[in-house]
């Protein structure tokens, strides 16, 4: 039985005109919605920051940023400055949270000059400063604040992902991966950084080691882990002149 | 029920146990081995599953008198794909916390086997109304499956439920672990989910020998 819809010509048109309509229609939903997802973006950018220094809502066991209605204002509230390295040179900007750290990860692969933000808050007397770091997991992009002291003792951390394994990788953002970062120390005694390593082996289940510079992984998701110890070591490495020019 | 009739019901209910998408047609075992770690992925995957199973079964049943039937499973998938795009960009826009949580699941759903085999076996031939419950139904039963995976992974892997930890807690050695019980780490790796869904067939097969193919 031959139907209308067998021919050739009839098939062409119809993945033409089919083609035509799905792509107007998400590209036509993609461009006006851009704006309201920027927005998002940039506000999710200075919860996650804030999120770091210990400024959020957190109950006992989930993890919740300030209400995107605030977000703003307490971003400028707390964060006193925000600071771009390059090189030697230290400057201030504004805007210095919108840099993208994936951009300035390119630039600097291509040998120019990579822009490190760096947020300075203060909360209760004490200062924080805070990184942005970015690296590979299993599936997709993975990223995260990390915010420390003066001596790259960690204050408080965050870690997001793009698609890692739901109830596996995906868990480098609930509270007990991130808060076991809490009081991990980056460098030795005599300014040598080691980075925190995400360790298999169990050996210090309740974190209590502070100075071991290892945190306990999750089961079932090492590339992850390996991930996350990875874009610490290769991007705080990067802020410990400016940490050690504190000092003097 | 005077909306269905006794075929329409038998659509949403045949799914559920004799016709289950997972145990009986073997569909949709990728994403049921892959995000049954915790209850909660499940029970999202399995809620985003029959939003899209459904509205596509029907948008495909509206569209099955004009699509050619050489380019029929690509017109398939750029259906699929199209809606779950959608409703990402929109959540993005307007729930930006829910999409957070649901983003990981766009990829899973898009080539969630299931789906593309209800719109060939099902909505290609018959009318919107029927392809719309056979999406949900299959949907449910779909779920059904994913839920009581990640009940039993989350319970032994990690002796929680829905984050709660129901058995005690393993570093403090509070509740069970007082006695000396462990969690089985095997339980969250994806082997397991296939022994589990192995279990399941086993059972349901048990109850009801007519299943058991004949060799």
């Amino acid at each position: 039985m031959s139907k209308r819809t067998d021919s050739n010509g009839y098939t062409m048109i119809f993945a033409i005109v089919m083609v035509l309509i799905v792509g107007s229609l998400l590209a036509f939903l993609a461009s006006s919605l851009k704006p309201s997802i920027k927005e998002n973006e940039r506000i999710e950018k200075q919860q996650n920051i804030l999120y770091a220094m210990g400024i959020n809502e957190n109950d006992e066991s989930s993890a919740n940023f300030v209400s995107t209605s605030i977000a703003g204002q307490e971003f400028k509230k707390y964060v006193k400055k925000q600071l771009v390295l390059e090189g030697d040179k230290i400057s201030e900007s504004e805007d210095a949270y919108l840099i993208d750290v994936k951009k300035q990860q390119a630039n600097a692969k291509a040998g120019k000059v990579r822009k490190l933000p760096l947020f300075v808050g203060e909360k209760d007397g004490k200062t924080f400063y805070v990184a942005p770091i970015r690296g590979k997991g299993l599936w997709d992009a993975i990223w995260g604040y990390i915010s420390m002291d003066e001596n790259m003792v960690v204050q408080g951390a965050y870690f997001d992902h793009k698609g890692e394994t739901p109830g596996l990788g995906a868990n480098i953002k609930q509270r007990y991966f991130m808060d076991d970062f809490i009081g991990e120390h980056l460098m030795t005694e005599n300014g040598v950084f080691k980075g925190i390593t995400v360790a298999k082996g169990n050996n210090d289940p309740k974190n209590d080691e502070k100075t071991d510079y290892e945190v306990d992984a999750i089961a079932g998701a090492t590339i992850t882990g390996d991930g996350v110890s990875a874009m610490i070591k290769k991007d705080l490495a990067l802020y410990v002149p400016y940490f050690n020019s504190l000092k003097k | 029920m005077g909306l269905l009739s006794k075929k329409d019901t038998l659509l949403l209910t045949d799914p559920l146990a004799d016709n289950n998408p997972i145990t009986i047609q073997v569909l949709g075992i990728c994403s049921a081995l892959a995000i049954t770690a915790e209850l909660k992925a499940s029970i999202v995957m399995a809620i985003s599953v029959m939003f899209v199973l459904g509205l596509g079964n029907v948008v495909i049943s509206l569209m099955r008198n004009i699509i050619p039937s050489k380019i029929r499973i690509i017109v398939q998938l750029i259906v699929v794909a199209t809606l779950v795009i959608i409703v990402d960009l929109v959540l993005k826009a307007f729930a930006y916390e829910l999409s957070k949580t649901l983003s990981v699941f766009v990829g899973l759903i898009i080539t969630n086997c299931i789906i593309m085999g209800r719109f060939e076996a099902f909505a290609l031939g018959n009318g919107p109304w029927r392809s719309f419950l056979d999406g949900i139904g299959n949907a449910v039963g779909y779920g059904v499956i994913l839920i009581a995976v990640g009940f039993f992974r989350e319970l032994l892997g990690s002796g929680t439920l829905l984050g709660f930890k129901v058995l005690g807690d393993p570093i403090e050695k509070t509740g069970l672990y007082a006695i000396g019980y462990e969690n089985n780490g095997f339980m969250l790796l994806s082997p397991m989910a296939l022994i589990v869904v192995g279990i399941i067939i086993w059972i349901q097969r048990t109850k009801n020998t007519a299943l058991i193919e004949e060799n």
